[in-house]
């Protein structure tokens, strides 16, 4: 790893002062990608801010339907969390199947959002369930957040502190795991609202990161089952494609994660 | 540089190192802790779990500097006057290890499964959950079987406690 500097910061806006004095500096969540990607020489920030110390970015609070999480809330936090599993537990699910126990341990969901890792678990919740990434400077829906591969609508030295959303009626999440990564292959999460509105979202198998699928939201909005999307096309021509999984393969699984998804709802 | 202090296996220990130094050669070079393991170079081995602040965590993918002024536990820290941890009296009994080079790791994930999920623990969920840690030896069977004791012994000690 190649020499850093290390910060920590107690509050949001500490955080930010100390990024802008750092020459290129990275905000540090539960670290559980950028210390191992800086092990790796991948990526050699100036100075690390730590922001897992900020009590203002923790915690989850659930008033009614409406969930709001602390961005440095953990994946065990989220997965172990009563409140969350009485209105939304496929969210608790989700975290609980990210990586083993020592990283849901430390791994945050803010570091998650703000990664974006084209396989990446919360990315397909957040735009399934419609929720809103707080920032310290504004409001961003999942919609317009993630624009590509590790891209998001982040500009420099922005903080995700929390999301929120309205918890749908139904909800449900199925991810088939590499076998050797256990990262995403294709992971599907449906929701569905009282109004009928339905939201798709699939990680892991798109070539520019998270997305939407209509045509699947349109078969389930009409339909509520598994049966549904047998007549939709998923196709594969913007799917990733690498030795794990074609992209025709990789297609075929997100019908199949679509139907197992509500499947368990 | 950074001057770290946290308080490994109960005692205080301070310590100098780059801000880039991982905890775990913290706790090997400096505090010369060397029953924690570094066993890949991926974070999937799990040959370096201890305990921070009383979670499961690996320290080769954790700074020092971020483990500053927490409270730490590393396989050294179990054992309680020459007495073996029954978790590790487990793994003896039931031989989970051959090589024993993943077994610190195997011990403190034992561990925290067991206080998270007391005499309830099941067969498919320390399986599962020994997601992050690999052993070439064993075939893991061995090694399910201690916790599953260990975690009945455990359950068993703190019912009579009660």
């Amino acid at each position: 790893m190649y020499q850093t500097n290390y910060h920590r910061a107690s509050s949001v806006q500490e955080a930010v002062q100390m990024m802008g004095a750092a020459t290129e500096g990275k905000y540090l969540s539960g670290g559980m990608t950028l210390i191992p990607t800086m092990r790796q020489r991948l990526a050699a920030p100036s100075d690390l801010i730590d922001l897992r110390h900020i009590a203002e970015m923790k915690g989850i609070a659930v008033n009614g339907r409406s969930v709001r999480i602390g961005a440095a809330t953990t994946h065990e936090e989220v997965a172990t969390s009563a409140e969350l599993r009485t209105v939304c537990p496929a969210l608790c699910g989700l975290a609980g199947h990210i990586g083993d126990p020592a990283v849901r341990h430390m791994g945050t969901i803010g570091g998650s959002i703000a990664n974006n890792d084209p396989a990446a678990d919360y990315p397909a919740a957040m735009l399934a369930l419609d929720a809103v990434i707080v920032t310290d400077r504004r409001e961003i829906k999942a919609g317009d957040f993630f624009t590509g591969l590790f891209e998001t609508a982040l500009e420099d030295g922005e903080i995700i502190t929390a999301v929120r959303f309205d918890a749908p009626a139904k909800a449900a999440y199925q991810k088939f795991a590499n076998p050797a990564s256990r990262y995403a292959m294709a992971g599907v999460f449906v929701a569905k609202r009282d109004n009928g509105d339905v939201r798709v979202a699939v990680t892991g198998a798109g070539s520019s990161g998270v997305f939407r699928h209509p045509d699947l939201e349109a078969a389930l909005s009409a339909n509520w089952s598994p049966d549904a999307v047998a007549n939709v096309t998923v196709d594969g021509s913007d799917m990733l494609s690498d030795l794990h999984a074609s992209a025709a393969y990789r297609a075929n699984l997100v019908k199949v994660m679509t139907k197992r998804a509500v499947s368990a709802t | 540089m950074a001057k770290i202090t946290m308080t490994v296996n109960g005692r205080q220990v301070s310590g100098v190192c780059d801000d880039r130094t991982l905890l775990v050669h913290f706790i090997r070079e400096n505090l010369g802790l060397t029953g924690t393991h570094v066993g890949c170079d991926t974070s999937q081995c799990g040959a370096c779990v201890v305990h921070m602040d009383g979670q499961s965590v690996k320290s080769c993918s954790i700074l020092a500097a971020q483990a500053a002024g927490s409270s730490i536990t590393t396989i050294e820290g179990l054992a309680q006057n020459g007495e073996l941890h029954p978790v590790q009296a487990a793994f003896k009994a039931h031989h989970g290890l051959q090589c024993g080079f993943c077994t610190p790791g195997m011990v403190m994930t034992a561990l925290d499964m067991i206080r998270r999920h007391g005499s309830d623990l099941d067969e498919a969920t320390v399986r599962a959950e020994l997601e992050g840690n690999i052993c070439r030896c064993t075939g893991y069977h061995n090694i399910v079987k201690a916790i599953l004791a260990a975690a009945h012994e455990m359950g068993g000690v703190r019912q009579a406690a009660e």
